[in-house]
């Protein structure tokens, strides 16, 4: 495993920063929320993403990909991550896309990756429940069986971009007791299905999500994605590649707020000095750098090991995720107390890395959650 | 390359003959390595054939010029003997800062004279060096440095007081600086100068650390006569090759990080150790050490990675990257951690200085720990490299 980026993933990495330097500067984190945006990303920059390839970067060539990885994938999720672009990769290229591609059928895979692919279909992967804070199966919602199929009845909370998605992937449980991971199944279903509510959330980092409400959702057995009760496996791999993925965003983006910091204390001036020259600031901007080159660290090594199927993988991403949120909260509160008081004006970009740090926080597991998962995958 | 097989065929031939068995696996740490020096005893019999029979081939100093005693060979010759040794698992012959920091101040500063006495010396393990930089007064802020040298025709004379000069009481010269201009600024007045420890003048008294004796010592220098000619490049201009010295010696902390020295590849698991003291199998009992543990192995993990991705940078031919300049300040922090975890898991266990009610390896952890609190310390501090890493990698203004 090498832990350095080939030429062609450098080319892919110089591309995607000039790109979204040009085209997505962060400020337009703030003008999608002050203007109400319906979609809340833009569907023609969407379109060009698919254009450049990106979008079909982890999928099959037969389905139009280009038939690589995580490794790729993450150095465009790293670009993306600077200036926080809010294009449903996470949920659409990531959670959905995977699951479909790791666990649905030929014909499914065949019907909904291409779309993917071209930047003409949103799918996502419902992954958390009110009460389930971050075990993927703690699955209250329920599947009854019912003639030719089933009736789903739940909650699934912060749906990513759910209120524009194509194809929603919900699981529901079909045996078993609240937490088991067995007895989980996978179901493809079409907003406007009856007894479906989907409604916008507002999160404090303006990520696009939903609150799905089901009451007796009709289902035939054609919904099923992979095999009836074997639903949990398809989630965790999605998980799992959404977190490298995520991990690769707060990457860029705490390098970019690093970087913004950085910038401000080489030119702030106060007591006649560029605040920059106070050790006791230095020394944390260097604690700051350590912990970014860390992260960097596991997030190539995790990717990799997703990759190659490694045995290590499950650890590595947990790794990862841990490393990266932590670091993450660590540069945006670091930021925001650096630039003082402006730092806590949301007329200042620099809040939203923090927010934006936060979400991915507690999303699919934080820090802790994640060592207990390694302890666990260690044997203690 | 055909010549490189010739030469790896002929060495392969001399190491079956010359290779002794009983040192095969013997290992290459500190405690086992030959130092040399006039005061030496070989605690292995095959110790000293080995290291005569590499000396003959120039192989203790393998790319060092052969006139000086060295091997001459190219570095991808030494990759290749170094490959051999460790095929064979045989220790270096000889180890020591002659041949890893004198010697290659000597070759890049030293005149041809000094050369000539010296470098053939060090390459036989004769004569043992020490360096003498830090005083009581002049630690983080060597340059502030007082060690007086007088002039006094061919002489200087040398008065002063050196520290933490590891194993003086065992070496034979010391390179040290020494103020030679107290008129001028700091740096411009320091000169480097080497110095035959049989001097007169010249005692040592070993320093005792909290975790027990230790290889430091004090060095004092009362009206020591030392000849103009031990001074290496120029009067006055010592700052430049200290300097240099310096980033040799941290390029060579970051390279031992990466082969795994510096502790942070360790024998023994954390969670194994816990369950020791703390009984049970499965799940650890205590979830606050568990995730102690877990946060160790995980923080650990991530810098061995780090560690790896820049040899893979080095590998693929690109620069060394910023992410080098905090192997020192990190990998010491990680290492004084775990030391820490280890003692906390003992609990009572882990109170005893010697003698019974505490077997060897529970006294063997405390005085790490102890010892380990230094390394934040020695070597450039960790204040001092984050100071660097704000000035160099981040461009922090002064």
């Amino acid at each position: 495993m090498q832990l350095v980026l080939t030429e062609d993933q450098e080319l892919l990495a110089k591309t995607a920063r000039d790109f979204v330097a040009a085209r997505s500067p962060v400020s337009r984190v703030r003008e999608l929320r002050d203007r109400g945006d319906a979609t809340g990303f833009s569907r023609a920059l969407w379109k060009e993403m698919a254009g450049l390839g990106w979008l079909g970067i982890p999928f099959a060539e037969e389905h139009g990909g280009a038939g690589l990885g995580m490794a790729e994938l993450c150095v465009v999720m790293e670009a993306l991550g600077r200036t926080l672009a809010p294009e449903p990769f996470l949920s659409t290229v990531l959670l959905g896309g995977q699951a479909l591609r790791l666990g649905a059928s030929a014909a499914r895979q065949a019907e909904w990756i291409p779309r993917i692919v071209e930047g003409d279909a949103i799918v996502t992967l419902a992954t958390s429940e009110p009460r389930g804070r971050f075990e993927p199966c703690h699955v209250e919602t329920h599947a009854e069986a019912a003639a030719g199929g089933f009736r789903l009845t739940g909650e699934k909370s912060q749906v990513l971009d759910g209120h524009v998605a194509d194809l929603l992937l919900v699981p529901a449980r079909t045996r078993g007791a609240v937490d088991d991971a067995a007895g989980i199944t996978l179901f493809a279903l079409r907003p406007g299905a009856p007894g479906l509510t989907i409604e916008r959330q507002s999160r404090i980092d303006g990520r696009n999500a939903a609150l799905l409400r089901l009451t007796d959702v009709r289902v035939s057995a054609a919904d099923v994605v992979g095999e009836p009760d074997g639903g949990a496996p398809i989630v965790e791999a999605a998980i799992a590649r959404a977190s490298v993925g995520l991990c690769a965003e707060l990457l860029g983006a705490m390098q970019a707020a690093f970087e913004r910091t950085l910038d401000y204390l080489r030119t702030r001036v106060q007591f006649d000095a560029p605040i920059g020259s106070f050790q006791a600031l230095k020394h944390r901007a260097a604690r700051e750098f350590i912990a970014i080159e860390l992260s960097r660290s596991a997030v190539l090594a995790a990717a990799r090991a997703v990759d190659a199927g490694d045995d290590e993988a499950a650890r590595l991403v947990s790794l990862a995720k841990a490393q990266c949120s932590e670091a993450a909260i660590l540069v945006a509160n670091e930021s925001i107390q650096m630039h003082g008081g402006i730092g806590m004006t949301d007329e200042h970009d620099i809040g939203f890395y923090l927010k934006r740090a936060r979400a991915a926080e507690l999303s699919f597991g934080d820090a802790a959650w994640h060592r207990r998962r390694w302890a666990e995958l260690s044997g203690y | 390359m055909p010549d490189l097989d010739v030469f790896r065929a002929e060495l392969q031939s001399w190491l079956a003959g010359n290779a002794p068995e009983s040192l095969r696996g013997r290992g290459s740490s500190a405690l086992d390595g030959v130092w040399g020096g006039r005061k030496w005893v070989f605690d292995h019999p095959d110790q000293k054939p080995w290291l005569e029979r590499c000396a003959g081939r120039g192989f203790t100093a393998p790319t060092w010029p052969r006139e000086y005693g060295g091997g001459g060979l190219s570095s991808a010759e030494a990759k290749v003997l170094a490959q051999e040794l460790a095929r064979l698992r045989m220790p270096p012959p000889l180890i020591g800062f002659g041949l890893t920091m004198i010697g290659p101040t000597l070759l890049r500063f030293g005149s041809e004279e000094q050369k000539r006495e010296h470098l053939p010396r060090i390459c036989r393990g004769e004569i043992r060096w020490c360096q003498g930089y830090s005083e009581p007064d002049a630690g983080s802020d060597l340059a502030s440095l007082q060690t007086r040298a007088v002039r006094d025709g061919d002489h200087f004379v040398v008065s002063g007081h050196k520290v933490w000069t590891s194993y003086a009481d065992e070496c034979d010269w010391i390179f040290a600086l020494v103020r030679t201009d107290p008129a001028a600024r700091k740096q411009e007045g320091i000169t480097f100068l080497l110095i035959d420890m049989d001097t007169p003048g010249v005692s040592v008294r070993p320093i005792k650390l909290i975790s027990g004796s230790s290889p430091f010592c004090e060095t004092l220098f009362d009206g020591v006569r030392v000849p103009v000619r031990n001074v290496v490049a120029e009067i006055d201009g010592g700052w430049t090759v200290a300097k240099a010295l310096l980033g040799h010696e941290r390029s060579m902390i970051a390279d031992a990080f990466g082969a795994g020295a510096g502790g942070t590849t360790r024998r023994q698991g954390l969670a194994e150790l816990a369950r020791g003291y703390l009984g049970g199998t499965g799940e650890l009992a205590d979830p606050l050490l568990r995730d102690e543990i877990a946060r160790m192995e995980m923080d650990t993990r991530a810098f061995l990675l780090t560690v790896q991705r820049s040899r893979d940078a080095a590998k693929a031919g690109q620069q060394p990257g910023a992410e080098t300049s905090m192997f020192k300040v990190h990998g010491t922090e990680l290492n004084m951690r775990r030391n820490e975890l280890m003692v906390r898991i003992a609990g009572p266990q882990a109170l005893g200085w010697e003698g019974p009610g505490f077997d060897e390896e529970e006294l063997a952890r405390t005085r790490d720990w102890l010892r380990s609190r230094g390394n934040s310390i020695e070597g450039g501090t960790s204040e001092i490299q984050l100071n660097i890493i704000a000035k160099r990698v981040l461009g922090l203004p002064d």
